[in-house]
């Protein structure tokens, strides 16, 4: 079984390693004439936005919460790494440094308010989280308005241009591999348990508020993360960039990628980032756009484009090769023997 | 292992009661209940049994009286506390982690046994894989214990109502208690599979040596295989003994078994 997995991580590997290359070969070589540049940015929009819709899942899909301020989380991952990095500029450090160390900063400053937020919201029973995240991050865009070191209401420049899409790139694999390794561990199981039946949870030793204040605090570190990818890749904003609408396409790329599904998630966010940034001269439609595919995906398909599934190349492997995989094969085994 | 039986019983509630606005559900519930012993709690409809199981097991909290889990205490605990301490129970109407896998709902319990951290977990270190496998191991024990061994990736809201009920079990068994509460386990079994449920019971007390404290609608059932009966009705206990004293008792004969029909048609 343990092989099993190994064997799956590595495939997997191998597969984000190829597709970079792919990327690579493509940009390196101008594949798209004058576009490249252009397209390269998109890339890198779409590479931090799968970061931040991955860790809205977290809480949606995973949790089955509602959040609907997580631009909120966002906001302050890109300003605490803003912050961070503008203070650490010209100290010797080696630019991937500075950027590492200002994201880290970004998500925990996130990670910190995510602590903040969910102890109280997350104690109470029904859909408390969804209003309190909408006040959260309505209170976050306010404060940092009115806060010199965030550019008090006005837009904050000269960050330093330290996200490029090969960085971006794998970052935002780890931020993805790390969500999936939670996910996929006694963590996870614990709450999707708590989502199932949070009486049955506390009933089967999990203590239910514990799990789901961690779990919320890992969605926002992430956020955090994002938001300082962002930051460093627009290199200004202003605190109304991180508004509801903000949130609301974030929670609809969930939806339609699929509510539980990373795959969902990455997939989701790449096509929904990009599009619209390449009909550039219909982006007032682009949340009219939004609200069509969300309605035809809730009628269509209610668990969003891909459900709770996952994509592993070990599976296409398997078909292809016409093999079982060993893990069903020493199941039955066991079974056989006792 | 120790103790004598009687110096220190397993279970101990004192004057345990609860009232929700004029109610009073449960009123002055006193119990013991020893090492390994099979405890039957019956009474009508209503009589507030379910709701012993939810003040024993914290969630709710009683207004009066206190509870004690070989000797200690619970009062004011969490409801994961004392499952912690060692309590575990099934529900009357079923309460699984339906979307989940029949093997993950068991895994999901066992928290306590597993102690890999965050940083285990993301890195897949040797000490994530070997607790994990050992988790799948017991579980695997357990589920074959109740009799769904070969049903580990089903998804648990798909089994038939009969094998939910025993997945319950298995769950409730997963945390390690000493005490286990289990509500109208055999309802809507048919008596194939109530006879199969009394041998799983069985066996789950002589191989863990744990207490088992039973509601049951069934009388011949709870006559069949308990040590001491408690009769409630209107929250109130109006008997306790062997099953001989509880069946020849006149309070019971008028408050539960005079109503028998009248109950069994009502859930038909
Ligand atoms: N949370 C609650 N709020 C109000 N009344 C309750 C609550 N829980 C149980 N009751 C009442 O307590 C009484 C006992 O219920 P219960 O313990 O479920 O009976 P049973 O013996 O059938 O399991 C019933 O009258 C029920 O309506
Ligand atoms: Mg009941």
């Amino acid at each position: 079984m343990e092989k099993r997995f190994k064997v799956s991580y590595f495939l997997n590997f191998l597969g984000v390693l190829a597709v970079f290359f792919l990327f690579v070969l493509l940009f390196e070589n101008n594949a798209f004439g004058r576009s490249t540049q252009y397209i390269k940015g998109i890339s890198t929009t779409a590479c931090y936005t799968i970061i931040m819709v991955a860790s809205l899942n977290l809480v949606v899909g995973c949790m089955g919460e509602f959040s609907l301020g997580h631009a909120g989380f966002v906001s302050v991952g890109a300003y605490a790494s803003a912050i961070v990095s503008n203070g650490l500029t010209g100290k010797g450090l080696p630019d991937i440094a500075l950027f590492l160390v200002a994201l880290l900063a970004g998500g925990i400053a996130a990670g910190l308010t995510g602590v903040l937020v969910g102890i109280p919201a997350l104690r109470l029973r029904g859909d408390y989280l969804a209003i309190v995240t909408i006040a959260f991050a309505e209170i976050i865009r306010v404060l940092f308005c009115n806060l010199s070191i965030t550019g008090g209401g006005k837009t904050m420049s000269g960050i330093i241009k330290l996200s490029n899409f090969y960085w971006s790139f794998w970052i935002m694999v780890v931020c993805i591999t790390v969500m999936y390794m939670y996910v996929r561990s006694r963590f996870g199981r614990t709450v999707k348990a708590i989502r199932e039946d949070y009486i049955a949870a506390s009933a089967s030793g999990i203590n239910v508020t514990y799990y789901k204040v961690l779990t919320f605090t890992v969605a926002a570190f992430f956020a955090g993360i994002g938001g300082g990818v962002y930051a460093h890749y627009m290199t200004a904003m202003i605190p109304t960039n991180f508004n509801f609408m903000y949130s609301a396409e974030l929670l609809s790329e969930v939806i339609i990628g699929g509510i539980g599904s990373i795959t969902g998630s990455i997939i989701g966010a790449s096509f929904l980032s990009s599009l619209p940034e390449m009909m550039r001269q219909f982006s007032q439609y682009r949340m009219l756009a939004y609200s069509v595919v969300l309605v035809l995906v809730m009628i269509f398909k209610p668990g969003g484009i891909f459900g709770a599934w996952e994509f592993s190349l070990i599976r296409v492997y398997e078909r292809l090769t016409g093999r079982k995989g060993g893990w069903e094969k020493s199941r039955k085994k066991t079974e056989g023997g006792v | 292992m120790t103790g004598t039986e009687g110096t220190m019983p397993v279970l101990r509630a004192q004057n345990l009661g609860i009232q929700f606005g004029g109610l009073k559900a449960v009123d002055s519930f006193n119990m013991e209940i020893g090492e390994s012993e099979l405890v039957g709690l019956i009474g009508p409809n209503g009589a507030g049994k379910t709701t012993v199981f939810n003040l024993i097991t914290g969630v709710y909290k009683p207004t009066e009286g206190s509870f004690y889990l070989n000797g200690q205490s619970m009062n004011g605990k969490k409801t994961h506390q004392i499952v912690e301490a060692g309590i575990a129970r099934t529900f009357q109407n079923i309460r699984l982690f339906k979307k989940m896998s029949v093997i993950d709902n068991v895994k999901a319990a066992m928290g306590a046994k597993l102690s890999y951290n965050l940083f285990h977990a993301v890195f897949r270190t040797p000490s994530y894989w070997k607790q994990e496998e050992e988790l799948t191991k017991r579980a695997e024990e357990l589920l074959q214990i109740v009799h769904l061994n070969g049903k580990e990736d089903y998804e648990a809201g798909n089994l038939p109502y009969g094998e939910q009920r025993r997945l319950e079990i298995a769950r409730a068994l997963a945390t390690d208690m000493k005490l286990l509460l289990l509500d109208e386990p055999a309802a809507g079994m048919n008596p194939t599979e109530t006879e199969e449920l009394l041998e799983i019971i069985n066996y789950i007390r002589d191989e863990f040596k744990i207490s088992v404290l039973l509601i049951e609608h069934d009388m011949s059932l709870v006559m069949k295989i308990c040590e001491r009966i408690s009769v409630l009705d209107f929250g109130t206990t109006i008997a306790a003994g062997t099953p001989e004293e509880i069946a020849n008792h006149p309070k019971v004969i008028e408050a539960y078994l005079g109503k028998d029909d009248e109950e069994v048609e009502e859930d038909a």
